[in-house]
């Protein structure tokens, strides 16, 4: 499975087999759930829903209005993440860098409560300033963090330095929580465990737009990501002009985790541990990692809303419970594997 | 003609590191720098690849300014090999050789065969090619040397600066590593500007030598010209003794007694 060189058959083999899970986990996550819809009446619900847009049957409804905006929208955010921390991994040098981790997440999720709480005073589309809001707080998070653990060759600083700026801004999430009355405190704060039940239409546009132009730069600067994750002035001397790269870098993972939380809250670990999984089976070229990332975050999103929303249904969990669930005791092996 | 031209450079931190360094490097010669711990040999590397920028003074590559020139025009002239990171994602040998071909490439898409044969011949060049496949955070330091010397060949630079490349390498491959210099310097007119505490290696390999001492340049000319026992004695303050190596007549430097002293 791993070359000694990356080669574009491997990317497209692996690209291509990431694509297929994705869409059989899309048809999997379509059929289950407190209603049971058999694989076979998808086609008939899909004509009927095409054609007949304003006489929908429930299975329709549920089909088309319900789950597939769901699934779409775990896709967009897990492939976001995943996306967003592959790139600080190769940027910062470091392995355990993750929009979680290092606190940006919850810089996101501060600028996203600050939204709601103004959008009532506002006369705009209350959810385009909770993205706009988002992004700015993940900027600002991530700024912060660059700074505080900006030593080179130590990346325990920079996780210390997240460390520390997450629970900062968690307490003045809670403290602003306080300040917003109850119904809506119930909301904020399922979906600050990482929520993606509500999968509005808006949401939807702002994540894919988000996505596809994230995707879109860091593509451009994967093959500078490869040089910065040997050592910045190592890439330097080598012919990439690093500070372009790392403005370019922090703006578009800010942007993809802004509007990842802006869209389904924080979800931990889809970003520290996809590029992990992704690295393990196809080496570390960013060339590979960056698009497989963005596949393996939307793969494994999706299984663990889909076991959020099925596991103890008619009920639900929140999706950041089960991707914790699930990632926290794959981290440690993987640390434990790495010594 | 000279690639890389120091002209009366200052640098300092809070406290001056090179105080009026004038020196140039010439295509086709090894140029040894050598010069006690902290003496600013590292920074004057360091001010000759662009990744500090002078106090006062100028820095030319090839003609040019070297802060005119853009990160990949400056890459293509020359290449820097220092001690090498730890990299803490599993990239193999080969890949980190073909990092050297990024100022060669377009900025997006894959390395071209051209690419990956001369990774290759930069690894066979190097005596590495047979950990080729292998991770490079598993290669020993004197490997990793090694896979960084065959990545600044792979960038088909013009001039080489290295920075005690020979630091970690055993007797075998310090020797091996300075002769493929020098070769390279004969065969491809390549300069190269080394720093090295091995005064008897430069004292073989080396066309010039150039003593650094506390930010100055004391001298620079021939190993025999430069390596003399008063200069030497002045700044390394231990007696040495400089006599000649018998096969090859080039200065050879030697500790007087374990205590450093002259006897009398």
């Amino acid at each position: 499975m791993r070359r000694a060189y990356l080669n574009r058959n491997h990317v497209f083999v692996t690209l291509a087999w990431l694509t297929a899970a994705l869409v059989l986990m899309a048809f999997v996550a379509l059929t289950v759930g407190s209603e049971s819809i058999p694989l076979a009446s998808l086609w008939p619900a899909l004509k009927q829903w095409l054609t007949h847009n304003n006489q929908l049957g429930e299975r329709e409804v549920i089909l088309f209005s319900l789950r597939l905006p769901r699934i779409a929208l775990a896709v967009g955010v897990g492939a976001s993440l995943a996306l967003a921390g592959a790139a600080f991994q190769a940027l910062l040098r470091n392995p355990l860098a993750d929009p979680h981790i290092l606190g940006i997440s919850s810089g996101a999720a501060f600028g996203a409560i600050v939204g709601i709480i103004t959008a009532a005073q506002l006369p705009f589309a209350p959810n385009l300033t909770r993205a706009v809001f988002s992004f700015a707080g993940a900027s600002i998070a991530s700024a912060l963090v660059y700074r505080l653990g900006r030593r080179e060759d130590d990346p325990a600083r920079l996780v210390l330095a997240g460390v520390i700026l997450s629970t900062f801004l968690s307490s003045l999430n809670v403290l602003m929580l306080s300040l917003v009355d109850d119904v809506r405190l119930r909301n904020i704060t399922l979906w600050l465990l990482g929520d993606l039940s509500n999968a509005l239409t808006e949401s939807l546009l702002f994540i894919g737009a988000a996505l596809l132009l994230g995707l879109g730069v860091l593509l451009t600067q994967a093959r500078a990501l490869n040089l910065m994750m040997i050592g910045a002035r190592e890439a330097f001397t080598l012919g990439v002009e690093t500070t372009r790269t790392r403005w370019l870098v922090f703006a578009a993972a800010s942007l993809l985790t802004g509007a990842a939380v802006a869209a389904g809250g924080a979800i931990g670990y889809v970003g520290l541990l996809t590029p992990h999984l992704i690295r393990l089976i196809a080496g570390a070229d960013n060339r590979l990692v960056l698009p497989a990332a963005a596949l393996g975050g939307a793969l494994l999103t999706l299984v663990a809303d889909t076991l959020a929303r099925t596991v103890i249904a008619p009920r639900e969990l929140p999706t950041g419970a089960i991707t914790a669930l699930l990632g926290a005791p794959l981290f440690i092996y993987l640390l434990l594997k790495r010594r | 003609m000279n690639l890389l031209t120091f002209d009366d450079v200052h640098f300092g931190y809070d406290r001056p590191v090179l105080a009026g360094v004038t020196l140039e490097v010439r295509a086709g010669e090894v140029l040894a720098l050598l010069g006690t711990n902290g003496a600013g040999k590292s920074t004057l590397l360091q001010l000759g690849c662009g990744t500090l920028t002078p106090h006062r003074g100028s820095i030319h590559c090839a003609g040019e300014p070297l802060t005119q020139l853009t990160r990949r025009e400056a890459a293509r002239r020359l290449a820097l090999v220092t001690q090498a990171n730890d990299v803490h994602f599993p990239l193999t040998a080969l890949e980190y050789v073909l990092t050297g071909r990024f100022a060669h490439a377009h900025a997006f898409g894959f390395d071209t065969e051209e690419d990956v044969e001369l990774a290759r011949q930069a690894l066979r060049d190097t005596d590495a090619a047979h950990f080729a496949e292998r991770r490079f955070n598993q290669l020993s330091s004197g490997e990793r040397q090694r896979v960084v010397l065959a990545r600044a060949l792979a960038q088909q630079p013009q001039l080489l600066l290295l920075d005690e490349p020979t630091a970690n390498a055993d007797l075998a491959h310090q020797v091996a590593l300075l002769a493929l210099v020098q070769r390279l310097t004969r065969e491809r007119g390549l300069g190269a500007l080394v720093i090295t505490h091995e005064i008897n290696l430069a004292a073989e390999f080396a066309d010039r030598v150039a003593l650094l001492h506390e930010g100055r340049l004391l001298a620079c000319g021939s190993p025999a010209e430069v390596l003399t026992e008063s200069l030497l004695t002045k700044i390394f303050a231990t007696a040495l003794l400089v006599d000649r190596n018998p096969h090859s007549d080039k200065p050879r430097v030697s500790f007087w007694s374990a205590k450093g002293q002259k006897p009398h």
